[in-house]
């Protein structure tokens, strides 16, 4: 096992220079997430599709580690303007990677440069990190539904 | 003359070879660098043999039973209550086993509620145990949560108030506001002795003086002096103490309670049930005198005898000797990160004033990406709040990266964080 598994340059690279970043106006789901062993939090708002089938517009505002930074403009870039059931699939592969001890073949058509957080799935520390954001963006989906 | 009377060089590279630990192989077959002590310290043999020659020769019902193996069991029990008691200069039965620290503290906020509720229905309750809607209790910005959210709950069932002495820039109690926020209300003053997070120690003197001039019961966390400085009981004045066994060599899930026999003799008792009662009825039950009286169910025998071993093995070193030892520690550190470029230490930078325990951030990069690049060099450090959320707030930071330290760290494990914090810096391109 090697630290650039982890910090892979694509993942410094989010880190350094984050997709998306910042809260829209206009939503119709909002969940806040905290990372209750470091402190790491995320805002994420969700304005669903007329339909309430696709995400219109998803932002975030969020303080973190590199990880859970990256992982929240990875996601951002991945799920901005997809349709739920996308986001779902998307979702679950990450979920699925990130609890696979790194033994996984990522799909890179679902998680796109989510694929680089597999080096992060081997340290059980960060896998909350890399997750926050995601587990906040199904919370405000589920929120802008309505449920 | 015995090494604990005397002001001697420790020798450190042999007093590793006590804590097989040291010996194994982290991450990427590096030497393990531990500086987390403050969270929990590393074992000696000594303390692992104590405990499982309990299992292996004399395990049985610990005050319970008439065989021979119970008598040993419950001698060694007690036995390690007079070496544990006999280090802070206490008599045995002042002293209380619970499982850690926090349910010490616990037990001690329980006895108010308790007592407040009891003495609805019960006249023989002792008044000073009563909080009444209005009462004060006073804490610190630089608690713990166990020496925190205990308190608030007392004051949630029982209208009493928390104040709390706000903390300085340099991270030190602002003694000059303790005047104004101790008064005829308080009831109850609880401050930590040492800081686990910034690594400041308390003037306790100051404190007491405050708190006993109003009458106020006084109890003090040490659970991050009573393992790295001498502590003695009496010299403190406090009606109360608590730590815990795991942060001074000795085994997990042992917490102790050293207490005044006043307060022992007026307090409820927290946890009820077997073990702790004179004699019970289908109707009511009256309860043994302390320490029994807080020591309900089986208790932690083989962790107690542990604990003995833990006490003893420190008595050898010497408590001066290990203070002498960690400040020398300390001002390698402080100095050290003073001077690379980047690094700002949080909590008083002055040896007199602090312990080994050093939070501190690189600037621009988060704890969790510094102490995982330093895990990568086997240095294990603490990251995050440090169950202290408020110091965080006042620090106006998420979290920290700290390390602290014990006797069986020397001076190259100091220079490997030093060098190790540089490598981070360098890793992520950052400063």
């Amino acid at each position: 096992m090697n630290l650039s598994n982890m910090y892979q340059e694509v993942i410094l690279d989010h880190y350094k220079s984050p997709r998306g970043k910042g809260l829209q106006e206009t939503f119709g789901g909002e969940a806040h997430h905290v990372n209750t062993t470091c402190g790491d939090e995320i805002t994420v708002r969700v304005q669903l599709s007329e339909d309430g089938n696709s995400i219109k517009k998803i932002s975030y505002a969020s303080t973190g580690c590199s990880i859970s930074q990256a992982s929240a403009s990875i996601m951002f870039e991945q799920i901005d303007g997809k349709n739920l059931t996308d986001f779902n699939k998307s979702s679950e592969e990450f979920l699925a990677m990130m609890q696979s001890k790194g033994k996984f073949e990522p799909n890179e058509d679902l998680l796109g440069d989510g694929v680089s957080m597999i080096g992060v799935a081997q340290y059980p520390a960060r896998i909350k990190c890399a997750l926050l954001s995601w587990m906040a963006a199904k919370d405000a989906i589920i929120r802008a539904k309505g449920e | 003359m015995t090494i604990s009377d005397s002001k001697i060089k420790l020798d450190i590279k042999k007093i590793q070879l006590d804590f097989p630990i040291l010996a194994r192989e982290v991450r990427n077959n590096r030497k393990l660098i531990y500086l987390d002590s403050a969270a929990t310290s590393q074992k000696p043999q000594v303390v692992i043999d104590a405990q499982n020659r309990f299992y292996e020769t004399i395990n049985s019902g610990v005050h319970r039973g008439a065989y021979y193996l119970a008598e040993l069991a419950t001698d060694a029990h007690e036995h390690a209550r007079e070496i544990i008691s006999g280090f802070i200069n206490i008599k045995p039965d002042q002293l209380i086993f619970t499982k850690n620290a926090t349910e010490s503290i616990n037990l001690l906020s329980y006895a108010f509620l308790n007592a407040t509720l009891k003495s609805k229905t019960d006249a023989a309750v002792d008044k000073r145990l009563v909080l009444n809607a209005g009462d004060e209790i006073l804490v610190s910005e630089l608690e713990h949560h166990a020496n925190l959210v205990p308190w608030q709950e007392l004051c949630l069932k029982t209208g009493a108030v928390l104040k709390w002495i706000p903390i300085t820039d340099q991270g030190l109690l602002d003694y000059s506001k303790v005047d104004e926020l101790i008064g005829v209300k308080t009831k109850i003053v609880s401050i930590s002795h040492m800081s686990n997070v910034l690594g400041s120690i308390t003037d306790i003197e100051l404190i007491r003086k405050a708190a006993k001039s109003v009458n106020a019961f006084f109890f003090i966390d040490a659970c991050q002096s009573v393992p790295h400085m001498p502590v003695d009981f009496t010299k403190l004045g406090a009606d109360a103490i608590v730590w815990s066994g795991h942060k001074m060599l000795g085994p997990l899930g042992i917490g102790l309670l050293a207490a005044t026999t006043e307060l022992l003799d007026i307090m409820p008792p927290f946890i009820t049930g077997g073990s702790m009662i004179e004699t019970v009825s289908m109707q009511k039950s009256t309860f043994a005198k302390a320490p029994k009286k807080f020591e309900a169910g089986t208790p932690p025998a083989a962790e107690a005898v542990g604990l003995g071993a833990a006490v003893e093995y420190l008595q050898k070193i010497g408590m001066q000797n290990v203070h002498d030892h960690e400040r020398h520690l300390t001002k390698l550190m402080v100095d050290g990160l003073k001077n690379i470029e980047g690094v700002t230490i949080y909590g008083p930078t002055d040896d007199r004033e602090r312990g080994s325990t050093v939070s501190f951030a690189l600037n621009g990069l988060h704890p969790h990406d510094v102490g995982q690049v330093l895990d990568d060099m086997g240095i294990a450090v603490r990251v995050g709040n440090h169950c202290a959320r408020p110091i965080m707030d006042k620090l106006k930071v998420q979290s920290t990266t700290r390390a602290s330290t014990y006797i069986y760290n020397d001076d190259s494990d100091i220079e490997a964080l030093l060098d190790g914090i540089n490598e981070v810096f360098k890793f992520f391109g950052a400063r």
